[in-house]
Formats: structure tokens, C-alpha cells, sequence
């Protein structure tokens, strides 16, 4: 596919490993601009739309909100708030369908929108950035509620803060948008090209780096000229808009990062190590929005698309709103519509209904039709023909570990780097004998992380245990010192005093001594023994029974004892 | 509305086992053509024969493991195997002994393993080796190429001899079999007879044999287009072709009287069938980018030894089965770099 309306750029690009030219299918949702979508009766808003700790709600219900006001408070450094899209009432938080791959439902908020969409008291605009502390901006970012908005849903505070030790050398904005479908970033650097910009500006300062690198790929002339123009516009110094080839997965950190800089990321660490940090054009406007406006997070653009829906398009939609409501305004759904995804073809998960709301993270909406997304057949076995291992951009060999999460040698997996995978689903795509590669990955990923746990738990459990056994060792010892010490102290004692050589017998000895003498001495005085000098008659006579009856019963002891044995065995 | 739960990618999928195999079948079309143009009737006896068995073994070999049967017989692989083996074996080999062989590379070597996928020796050259060493008479039994041929068979003879085992009146099997050209080599140069007396004969054509050295080129055409398709990747064929011809001529260089020219090992026996479609066996070749390029090298080398010093004119079959022992280790030592690790030396 060629574009020879897009600009080119002298910046020198790099390859990485593998990629997939596939089928774009963008241009059914950028026919038309962006409309605003109509504002839900209801919306829902789960308490976690970001990497991190669950938000902590500051509404119950029945409280009446504004639009834009903080409904649920961040909890921890890596967390974000949650507002509300619009005014309205606070009807409940309770547990609803939330748009993830497993399914479950999550806790939510839910306000019944009054039809008014009044704001709330925003902070001030902040006019000079240059001016702010950095801190005070990142505090801006975060009481924003900005998570990465490329899908991750990352809090961007976190990532803007790399700290002192590692300082910045290079900004990437994310304008890939590699996956096939999804257009909303393409429309967003389309029509507000001057608002990424200006994130782009702010979020520059606050990593302080020396130059900024947007990638965006060449099948979006449109997007690279209104975003060249608009560094122009803005004056931003050191920030070049570079074209870069189609070729999925070039929108992965990672790869766009190889791709601009030759630079890799080093397996299991983060861009800031090695200088980059890397933040999506979506972010970047938000960030504008909450910097330069003091607006919350609280609606993105929207992708739906596919052959599913009867007016691919994309929409600028509050966070919140249920999908159900959206379809209807891509047309609804049509005949063809077989699947409902939500992401792009390659990475997306599949939802079972459409009764989940949008969030923070998403990016597009996929109803595809059957011709779009056949059903690929049950999986056969590999044939190791290799063609994963071709396309792998991580440059893994995914036929070795498919062939060891099978197996479920976790181990051997893990060897064969599994952690480096980015589930970009390449490896499937290509699998002539349509194995879910992906889908053995996450599995072993997930097994290996509860291996990690069970593994830390066990740990755990042996160190208390030697603990303990070092305890009750140290317990022993100390007492066994101390009887030692006391023997010792005994035997000194006798040996000094010059009496018999075991002091046991000896105090016995001595406390007969004692217990006769007192005898002795109280006979003397005509005392009797307390207990059995002033019996009662009564008791006198059941003390004579008692006596008889003991008598009267040890010979019968045996016919008893054989009585007992003879039901017993009845019962058995 | 509701949706089905699958897993990503919702893609429509652009490759698949039987695309992969039909392509198989495709590209040994020239070559088989020009076997049967070069030897007759019983090539194309051979692989019908064997295609049937092979597909009625797999069949039932699956059926008794309690296994789907049509996905498994429709990936074609089991065609693929028959037709490898067929190719291989002589044209007037006995029915029964392409029963045996075609068997055996389908139940034992390929279904006892596991089935496709699983089987870490190459089921064709399995079941050409187990012939060759159990019976050596009929397996070397080749018929001369058509030129030199006066006893062409027409395809009722043909079959009668396959199947009956009698030769048409008044030919024997000395009169109607010709030793292959390595074997000629082989046999003269043991007698220490030198090249160039060897090659006065007429029976020598540029490269090769006449008539055998161009069946090499149209099975080369056949391994250009499985290139072209992308069904397999240059590294295999390339290294085992280079290497052989390295050695060859570095051979032949040292004494031109007792190593043949290089291009003879190329154009002779199976080494072009071999480097494009037996070698290449992905189910039991290596499957690293650099593994393979070792895969390849090692072929050509124990071919090279096998054919020179060893007990067999031909060597691609043992070459490739003693290889495919070595392909796992192969693989474990020539794990590409992964991203992101072992990056001191980038810049």
C-alpha cells in the first residue's frame, strides 16, 4: 500500500524484527467528523479504567454530581480518580459488566444523567506552563484522571515523573495507531491537531527532554500534515512529525521506539531506562485539556466500526457511557454482525454483550461481520513451519513456546522468553494450522505468575517454619541451660551441707521428718485430723454405704465386662 | 445482543496446512512430469499407488486412534509423503514393497509418534530407507532414461510388471535395468577407473547422467516457486546446496581424477528433490533462521561423506534422517536474540 500524498521526513528510521502488513481498514470511519455523542440516561463508570489501585468512591447514592466532579479518589501512588461525565444523580455503586476479557463484573458508579450537563467549578487554566512547578502540573494530571490513552491505561502522573536519576533524552508521541480499524487517533491529530501539540509541549517539559519524535504511519497523509503544520503552528523546537512505514505492530512501545531511535528497551524494563519516554497523541491532548483548560478526563474519541454496524464512524463519547447506546448511533447493528470487540482486530478482546460501558482505555469499537473475522477452525497441530518466528516482532520463537506452555513447563517457557512477549497475536494471525498462540501465552503468563505467588508463599511458610523451629531449639537449649544451671546449683548445695548425695531424697526425707514431728507434736495436744471429727449422721451413713457397695462389686466385675462385649457385638 | 466469546486475533487467517501442502503437490508437478517423460509409466504407477496408501493407512491409523478423521487426511500431508517416497523409489519397484514403505513412513514413523507434527524423522525417507537396506536388489533396479532406453514399457506392461512381477516376453531384468549414474561413478571409480575415462562414456551428459541431470532442474523449478509462494524459507535449501557444491569442487580441485565436478553432486540422485522438499520438512528440520542454515550444511556434508567414502551411491535420505536427530539440539543452540536482551551493544 502506497501513500505518496505523506510528507516525507530525513529523519532515519530502523527496522525491528517480523511485523504484518495487513489489510488497514480505516477508511470506512474517517469519512465523516467527529460528532458528539448523544449524553445516556445513564452512566457507568467503573471505580478501575487504569493500571493500579482500585479508585476509592467519594459519592453514595442519592448524591446529586456535576460534570467533571471527582466521584472517586485515587488510591496510592499508582491509581487514578474517577469524575463524572455528567450531571445527574448517584443512583448506586454496584457491581456491573465491565469491558475485560474475563467477563466479570466490576464495582461501578452509577449516575442517572438530568439532562443538563452542568460542570462543576473547574480549577484555573493554567496560562504559563513554563512558570508552574512541575509538581504542581503532575498534581494537575492527576487529580485529571489522564491513564495512557492508547489502551493501557497507564496513570500518566506516574509516567511523567521519570525522577532525577534518569534523566530524558527523547520524547515519543504514539501517532502509529498500527491496528487495522481503529481511526480515532488518526481523526483526533485530524481535527485537533493544535490540542495534541500543546499536550505535546507540556508533557515535554515535565520529562525535560532534549527532543520529541511523534511517529505516525504513512497511511494517515492527513493526520502527518495537520500535526507537521502544528508544530510549525505552536513553535515547538526539537520535535519532528516522522512518517513512519505501515507495518503492525509499529504503534508497540517498544517497536516505535526501535523504530525512531534504534534504541531497544531492555527485556523486562521500562523507556525511561534508556532515556525515552513514550506517551500516545490521546494523552497528550487530554493532558492539554486538564493543564490548559482544567477538564477532567471524562469523554475520548471513539472507533465503531467494521461490518457489523450500518455507519462506521467515530465519536467523541463520555466515559461511562454503555456501548449499547453508541450502536444505534453507528446505524445500529446489521445482519453480518458476529462479533463485538472492543480494541482493534489483532489485539482486542471479545465482548459477550453490549451492556458494558466505554472507559478511559478504549479506543474503538469492532462489530465484525463473519467475512471480516471468519471462524478460523479448530486448531490443528504445529508443523514448526516457522512462519511465527518470522513475524515475531519480539523476535521470540513462539513455535518452542507453544510447544512448552502445552506442555505446561513453565520453566522452559519462560526460558524461551515468554516475559518479552507483547501479545500482539502476529504469530497467530499467521499460524497455517490456526493454533490461539496468544491465548497459550497469556495462560503460561498467568500460571507462572501464580506460580511466582505460590512459590513466595512457600517461601514465606518455610521461613516461619525454620523460624519457629529455631525458636523452640533456642527454647530447648535455654531450658535445658538452665536446668543444667540449677543441677549444678543442687549438687554444689548437698555437697556443701554434707549430707546424702541425692538432694531429691533428701528433702523428701526431710519433709517426712517435718510432717511427723507436726503429727507428733499435735497429738500431744489432743488434736484430731479436722475432716472426719465432726461427720454428721447422714453423712456418716453414706461414707459406710459407699464402702459396702465398693466391696459388694469387685467380684461381679467379669459377667459385667462379658454382658457389655454381648450387646456389642448385637449392635455390630 | 449477544456475542461469542473467542479469542483474539479476529482476523480472516491467510495461511493454513492444506494451502501449505497443496503448494507441496503443486511445485512437484514439473519434476514428477518429467520422471515419468524420463522413466515411464511406473513413476506415475508409483504415486498413485502410493498417494492411496498412504491416505488409507492414515485413515485407519486415525480411525484406531480414535481420532477426526477428515481434518487430518484433508491437510494433504500424507499425499505429500506418498508422492516424496514414490519419486524416490524405482519405477518398476513390486506393489507390495511400495506398500511396505508407505506404510511403514505413515503408521510407524508418522502416526506412532503422534501424527503430523510430532514425528521427528521424516516419514518419506524413513520408509525409502527401511526398503533400501531390507531390500537392496529391487531398490537399485532403476530403468535407463528414455534416450538410452530400447525397451520402452507401455503402461499395461508396466503395470503388469509392478503388480505380477513378470516381465514382458523376452526381456529379463538385466536386459530392462541400468544402474544410476552415482552408482556408475561409485562402482568405476572403486575399479579405479579415472573421471575422465568415466565421462568418454556416452552415458554422460553436461552435469550428470543424460536424462537424470535434467530431472534435477525441473524439480529446481518446483523448489523456486515453493520460494516464490513463501511455503518455505530460502535458508534450508541454499546452505545445503552451497555447502555441497563448496565441498565438491574443493574436492574435485585437490584431485580431479577421483572427486567429481560439483555440479555433478548437484544434478545427480536426489539432491535437488532433497533440498527443496525433503530437507525442508518442517516437522523435522530445524526451525531457527540460523539452525537451519546449520541443518542445510550438515546435509551436504554427510551426503558428501556418504556418497564418497560411505556404502551407498545416494546419501540425501540417511543424510536428512541422521540430521533430523540433530535438529532439536540444532534448534536449543541457535535461539535468536529476543528483544530487548543482550543490548550492551547497542549503540
Amino acid at each position: 500500500m502506497h501513500y505518496p500524498s505523506a510528507p516525507r521526513t530525513t529523519h532515519r528510521l530502523h527496522r525491528f524484527h517480523g511485523g504484518l502488513h495487513l489489510p488497514d481498514n480505516k477508511a470506512q470511519s474517517t469519512g465523516r467528523p467527529v460528532r458528539r455523542a448523544l449524553l445516556p440516561e445513564l452512566l457507568i463508570l467503573p471505580l478501575q479504567q487504569h493500571i493500579g489501585a482500585i479508585a476509592k468512591p467519594l459519592v453514595s447514592a442519592g448524591d446529586p454530581v456535576l460534570k467533571g466532579q471527582m466521584i472517586a479518589a485515587p488510591q496510592g501512588l499508582i491509581s487514578a480518580p474517577v469524575h463524572a461525565a455528567s450531571s445527574g444523580v448517584v443512583i448506586g455503586i454496584e457491581d456491573r459488566p465491565v469491558p475485560h476479557p474475563s467477563g466479570l463484573p466490576a464495582p461501578c458508579i452509577l449516575i442517572r444523567t438530568d439532562g443538563e450537563d452542568r460542570w462543576c467549578e473547574l480549577p484555573e487554566p493554567i496560562g504559563d506552563v513554563n512558570a508552574l512547578n512541575p509538581d504542581t502540573l503532575r498534581a494537575r494530571i492527576r487529580d485529571a484522571g489522564i491513564v495512557g490513552m492508547g489502551g493501557a491505561a497507564f496513570p500518566t502522573s506516574v509516567k511523567v515523573n521519570p525522577g532525577r536519576e534518569q534523566p530524558i533524552n527523547t520524547l515519543v508521541i504514539n501517532g502509529a495507531e498500527c491496528e487495522p480499524y481503529i481511526t480515532c487517533d488518526d481523526m483526533l491529530m485530524r481535527e485537533k491537531a493544535d490540542r495534541v501539540v500543546a499536550g505535546v509541549a507540556i508533557l515535554r517539559q515535565l520529562v525535560e527532554a532534549d527532543e520529541c519524535l511523534i511517529g505516525i504511519e504513512d497511511n494517515k497523509p492527513d493526520a502527518i500534515a495537520a500535526m507537521t503544520q502544528a508544530v510549525r503552528d505552536i513553535g515547538l523546537d526539537q520535535t519532528t512529525v516522522v512518517t513512519i512505514p505501515t507495518l503492525y505492530p509499529s504503534g508497540g512501545e517498544k517497536q516505535l521506539i526501535k523504530m525512531l531511535t534504534n534504541l531497544e528497551v531492555p527485556s523486562g524494563g521500562i523507556p525511561a531506562q534508556i532515556g525515552i519516554v513514550c506517551h500516545n497523541v490521546g494523552t497528550a491532548a487530554a493532558v492539554a485539556d486538564a493543564v490548559l483548560e482544567g477538564k477532567p478526563l471524562i469523554s475520548r474519541y471513539l472507533t465503531l466500526t467494521g461490518l457489523g454496524v450500518a455507519e462506521p464512524c467515530n465519536l467523541e463519547v463520555l466515559v461511562g457511557t454503555p456501548i449499547k447506546d453508541l450502536i444505534g448511533q453507528a446505524g445500529g447493528y446489521t445482519y453480518a454482525a458476529s462479533r463485538l470487540i472492543l480494541g482493534g482486530p489483532m489485539m482486542g478482546f471479545a465482548l459477550q454483550d453490549d451492556q458494558a460501558p466505554v472507559t478511559k482505555g478504549s479506543n474503538c469499537l469492532l462489530v465484525a461481520g463473519t467475512e471480516e473475522a471468519p471462524d478460523p477452525g479448530p486448531a490443528a497441530p504445529c508443523i514448526r513451519c516457522g512462519e511465527c518466528a518470522k513475524v515475531c516482532p519480539a523476535n521470540l520463537l513462539p513455535q518452542q513456546m507453544y510447544w512448552y506452555a502445552r506442555a505446561k513447563d513453565l520453566e522452559k517457557v519462560q526460558e524461551y522468553n515468554l516475559f518479552d512477549c507483547i501479545e500482539c497475536g502476529c504469530c497467530s494471525h499467521v499460524c497455517p494450522s490456526r493454533i490461539p498462540l496468544v491465548q497459550y501465552y497469556r495462560y503460561a503468563k498467568q500460571e507462572s505468575w501464580a506460580l511466582d505467588q505460590e512459590k513466595q508463599k512457600s517461601e514465606h511458610a518455610r521461613r516461619r517454619h525454620e523460624a519457629r523451629q529455631e525458636r523452640l531449639a533456642r527454647l530447648e537449649a535455654e531450658k535445658k541451660a538452665r536446668l543444667k544451671k540449677k543441677k549444678a546449683a543442687l549438687k554444689k548445695r548437698p555437697a556443701a551441707a554434707g549430707t546424702s548425695a541425692d538432694p531429691k531424697k533428701a528433702a523428701i526425707e526431710a519433709a517426712l521428718k517435718r510432717a511427723a514431728e507436726k503429727k507428733a507434736r499435735l497429738a500431744e495436744q489432743g488434736v484430731m485430723p479436722e475432716n472426719t471429727r465432726q461427720l454428721t449422721e447422714a453423712q456418716q451413713r453414706q461414707i459406710d454405704a459407699a464402702d459396702a457397695r465398693r466391696e459388694a462389686t469387685r467380684p461381679s466385675q467379669p459377667p459385667a465386662d462379658a454382658a457389655t462385649a454381648e450387646t456389642e457385638r448385637q449392635d455390630g | 445482543m449477544h456475542f461469542p466469546s473467542v479469542t483474539s486475533p479476529h482476523t480472516e487467517r491467510p495461511n493454513s496446512v492444506t494451502w501449505t501442502m497443496l503448494w507441496v503437490i503443486i511445485a512437484l508437478v514439473p519434476g514428477s512430469i518429467a520422471m515419468i517423460w524420463y522413466f515411464g509409466w511406473g513413476i506415475l504407477v508409483n504415486m498413485l499407488l502410493a498417494s492411496l496408501v498412504a491416505v488409507a493407512g492414515e485413515a485407519a491409523v486415525l480411525k484406531l486412534r480414535s481420532r477426526p478423521v477428515m481434518p487430518a487426511v484433508g491437510d494433504l500431508s500424507a499425499v505429500v509423503t506418498a508422492l516424496l517416497f514414490a519419486l524416490a523409489v524405482p519405477p518398476l519397484l513390486p506393489w507390495w514393497l511400495t506398500v511396505l514403505g508407505v506404510g511403514f513412513a505413515i503408521i510407524v514413523v508418522k502416526h506412532m509418534y503422534g501424527g503430523i507434527g510430532y514425528n521427528p524423522f521424516n516419514p518419506a525417507m524413513a520408509g525409502y530407507v527401511l526398503l533400501l537396506i531390507s531390500y537392496p536388489v529391487e531398490m537399485t533396479a532403476w530403468l535407463p532414461p528414455r534416450m538410452l532406453n530400447e525397451q520402452i514399457l507401455g503402461l499395461g506392461q508396466t503395470l503388469s510388471v509392478i503388480f505380477t512381477g513378470t516381465l514382458p516376453a523376452g526381456l529379463d531384468w538385466d536386459a530392462i535395468t541400468m544402474a544410476t549414474p552415482l552408482d556408475t561413478m561409485r562402482t568405476q571409480l572403486d575399479l579405479n577407473i579415472m573421471i575422465s575415462e568415466i565421462r568418454l562414456s556416452p552415458l554422460w551428459g553436461d552435469f550428470g547422467g543424460i536424462g537424470w541431470e535434467w530431472v534435477g532442474n525441473w524439480f529446481l523449478l518446483g523448489g523456486l516457486l515453493l520460494l516464490y509462494k513463501r511455503v518455505i524459507s530460502w535458508h534450508i535449501p541454499v546452505s545445503m546446496l552451497v555447502a555441497l557444491l563448496l565441498i565438491a569442487m574443493l574436492f574435485h580441485a585437490l584431485d580431479q581424477e577421483t572427486h567429481p565436478f560439483g555440479l555433478f553432486h548437484i544434478f545427480s540422485g536426489g539432491t535437488l528433490l532433497g533440498a527443496f522438499f525433503i530437507a525442508t520438512d518442517p516437522v523435522s528440520a530445524c526451525t531457527t533462521r540460523k539452525g537451519q542454515l546449520i541443518y542445510g550444511a550438515s546435509i551436504a556434508v554427510l551426503i558428501f561423506v556418504i556418497r564418497t567414502w560411505g556404502g551407498y551411491p545416494d546419501a540425501v535420505a540417511f543424510a536428512v534422517l541422521l540430521m533430523n536427530m540433530a535438529a532439536p539440539t540444532i534448534d536449543y543452540y541457535t535461539q535468536p536474540r529476543a528483544f530487548g536482551h543482550g543490548i550492551g551493544k547497542n549503540e
